[in-house]
């Protein structure tokens, strides 16, 4: 397994000044298999898993435990996956939820986040795309709290009300597209952000384009933001996706 | 035919009911018929008997016994009504005048109405009659009896009991051959679908009902029946052809993905070869995994979607979207890209689908048209219905392949060989069946052109 894509999880950003701690993380997944091949590789990353393989047992464990976020199957002995999450979310628990199928039609996954689920991922998965997705999901709920009207990553600063980008100073011409996508990669900063989330939350694209469209749109923002200043913020993250941040 | 199940017909079982019911409106009818006939027969009965009564009591008032034994013995002679009944006797019961023998036993003579069997004796046989009489007893100890032979209640009963009996006969008789016709008619209909089924279900998907031609309700069940069997054919078909196109498919990817694996092992260990020679098998894994993605998307579209997942959805917006996505990607490229598209263009959709559908379009025209080349998208609103046209000026596809390329895996060789599953337009094909769209491949001299017409939205299609 290439250790590229979680190698970046103890990451000084400058806008926060904050490190990704390690996340607890509850597993409920019946298939053994696939259950230790996520221990190991969330291990690795630097988080701790407790794994569980009924539903019942993941609800008892999920309401005990505080946990940064769940990894939650659909199909599990004794209670399903969406039961399960209701039944949290019913009892006010709002611990981040990341769900696993592998039912992948459009109303399977509304179903799942209606259910209460803060991201759905479709059997067979990348690890990296899990990890980036997994990652997403415990900030999500961590940052949500209060309104920003500004995001800043290093030396460049985006004010959401005025849409006005400027890095050391210097106004950046964007396109609306182009805007929502940094957008997306500064409210991830540190963060690796894959290509499927990218067209899911600036596209609105629950489908895979065959050619590599997202490359081209990335290459074009990264000439905007980054050609004419020293520092490179946006970096590509091989076999994974993109991240932003300051280097060093 | 097998006649034993004649009577287990829904239709043989109506029949009888039927019949029931006309076997029982013609007894009604005659028993109305009889009724209200024999009751005017008694009323006249006993007027001409009171008539009768009044005229003899005013003769022995008159004159006496005497006269009353001369009038009876004339009109119980010959010249009087055969059917008037009289008889006169002394206070012993001995005759003095009238047509009856002897007095009858049940008779009273206290002035009431009675009903009397008699005999009457006719050419020398002895016929039983029904009297209707009043017999009184008169002062001095004479008793007479006045009565009315009630021949005609009798014979207008026997009539009616008749006309009953050949009535219901010819009822039931007409009902149960009306019943069997029927029946067999509709058994022989049923049981040519039931046969035609059999031999459906026995493999041969290609078989249909049967039409009369009359274009009655088994025209009507068996052009639904066909209807769903052509539905069920082509789902088949098509389930078939993923299967066959998967098997093909896979196997190759698999194939190399074994050979990788299967050398790897046999080669000496090292560090950097095994790696390789893993990034090398996930990419293969990665790309049958696409490939299986593709055929699930393209089998789920074509099996339809519910009516609720399709909602009003703006084409043109989804198409700009779109086109914004890939225009870099054709600049790069050094292809020309124009976007042609009205400001709005509603049509009825899964949104999902289209847009997958619109960038698997522009995804086919961007890897066919080399640098230099040029891509069009553009929307035009016609009379109910909204054409969305992509077109490009690669190699375009020959007339004679433009329905091929729309089946599973058709990549047409070697010209348009390029990267990709070769699914692309046939998931663009089974979106456009999904959502009632036409869609078009033509000529652009040179190049391709797609366009697919879907009909406008519609606020009564809710």
């Amino acid at each position: 397994m290439d250790r590229g894509p979680y190698s970046f999880i103890f990451i000084q950003t400058v806008s926060q000044s904050v490190y990704i701690a390690a996340m607890r993380i509850l597993l409920v997944e019946d298939d053994l298999e696939t259950a230790e091949y996520l221990r190991k590789g969330l291990g690795e990353s630097g988080h701790v898993i407790d794994h569980v393989p009924t539903g019942p047992e993941g609800l008892a464990m999920a309401m005990v435990g505080s946990y940064d976020a769940l990894i939650v199957d659909r199909m599990l002995p004794g209670l399903d996956g969406l039961t399960l999450i209701q039944t949290l979310r019913d009892q006010s628990n709002t611990t981040p939820v990341l769900i696993l199928s592998a039912l992948g039609k459009v109303d399977d996954r509304v179903r799942g986040l209606k259910a209460g689920g803060d991201d759905y991922l479709t059997k067979p998965f990348a690890f990296s795309e899990l990890l980036a997705r997994l990652e997403a999901v415990a900030r999500r709920s961590g940052s949500s709290e209060k309104v920003t009207t500004s995001l800043r990553v290093a030396d460049m600063e985006m004010d959401l009300l005025s849409h006005k980008v400027t890095r050391a100073g210097m106004p950046i011409e964007l396109q609306p597209r182009e805007f929502r996508l940094l957008e997306y990669l500064m409210r991830h900063a540190g963060q690796v952000v894959t290509r499927t989330m990218l067209l899911e939350a600036v596209w609105d694209y629950h489908f895979d384009p065959q050619t590599n469209v997202i490359d081209v749109h990335i290459s074009r923002l990264r000439a905007k933001i980054d050609k004419d200043f020293g520092e490179p913020l946006l970096h590509t993250v091989r076999g994974a996706g993109y991240t932003l941040r300051a280097s060093g | 035919m097998r006649p034993a199940n004649l009577a287990h017909t829904s239709a043989f079982r109506l029949t009888l009911l039927y019949t029931g019911v006309f076997s029982m409106s013609v007894l009604v009818l005659l028993g109305f018929i009889y009724w209200s006939t024999v009751s005017v027969i008694e009323r006249q009965t006993a007027e001409t008997i009171e008539a009768e009564i009044r005229g003899l009591a005013e003769q022995y008032r008159q004159q006496g016994v005497s006269r009353l034994v001369q009038v009876i013995g004339e009109r119980s002679g010959d010249k009087g009504d055969r059917n008037n009944v009289y008889l006169l006797t002394d206070s012993s019961l001995k005759r003095l005048a009238g047509n009856v023998r002897n007095w009858p036993a049940g008779a009273t003579a206290s002035g009431q109405w009675v009903s009397l069997g008699l005999q009457r004796r006719e050419n020398d046989r002895i016929i039983p009659h029904e009297i209707q009489a009043r017999t009184f007893t008169l002062p001095g100890g004479h008793r007479l009896l006045v009565g009315r032979d009630m021949y005609e209640k009798t014979q207008f009963r026997n009539t009616v009991v008749e006309t009953l009996a050949w009535s219901l006969a010819a009822t039931v008789v007409l009902g149960l051959i009306g019943g069997l016709f029927v029946s067999r008619r509709m058994l022989r209909r049923v049981d040519q679908v039931s046969y035609t089924a059999q031999g459906i279900m026995q493999g041969d998907l290609s078989r249909r009902m049967q039409k009369s031609g009359s274009d009655d309700e088994f025209d009507r069940l068996a052009e639904s029946l066909n209807a769903m069997l052509d539905q069920i054919e082509r789902l088949m078909t098509g389930m078939r052809w993923a299967t066959e196109s998967i098997a093909h498919d896979l196997r190759s990817p698999l194939t190399r993905l074994r050979t990788r694996i299967e050398l790897a092992l046999r080669d000496a260990p090292s560090e950097n070869q095994d790696r390789a020679a893993l990034a090398d098998a996930l990419g293969q894994t990665d790309s049958a995994l696409a490939l299986f993605d593709s055929l699930l998307k393209i089998a789920t579209a074509e099996a339809g979607v519910a009516p609720t997942e399709l909602v009003r959805l703006d084409l043109a917006g989804l198409a700009r979207d779109a086109a914004e996505l890939y225009e870099p990607v054709a600049e790069d490229k050094g292809i020309a890209f124009d976007i042609r598209i009205p400001c709005e263009a509603e049509v009825r959709g899964q949104s999902q689908l289209l847009a997958q559908a619109v960038a698997n379009l522009l995804d086919n025209a961007v890897k066919n048209t080399p640098s230099g080349g040029r891509i069009s998208v553009s929307i035009e609103r016609g009379d109910q219905c909204v054409v969305l046209t992509v077109t490009d000026t690669g190699p375009g596809i020959p007339a004679a392949d433009r329905e091929r390329v729309l089946e599973r895996f058709v990549r047409l060789e070697p010209s348009r060989r390029g990267p990709g599953t070769g699914l692309g337009l046939s998931l663009v094909a089974a979106v456009a069946k999904l959502h009632g769209a036409t869609l078009r491949l033509e000529d652009n001299e040179p190049g391709l052109k797609v366009s697919l017409r879907l009909a406008t939205f519609q606020e009564r299609d809710f």
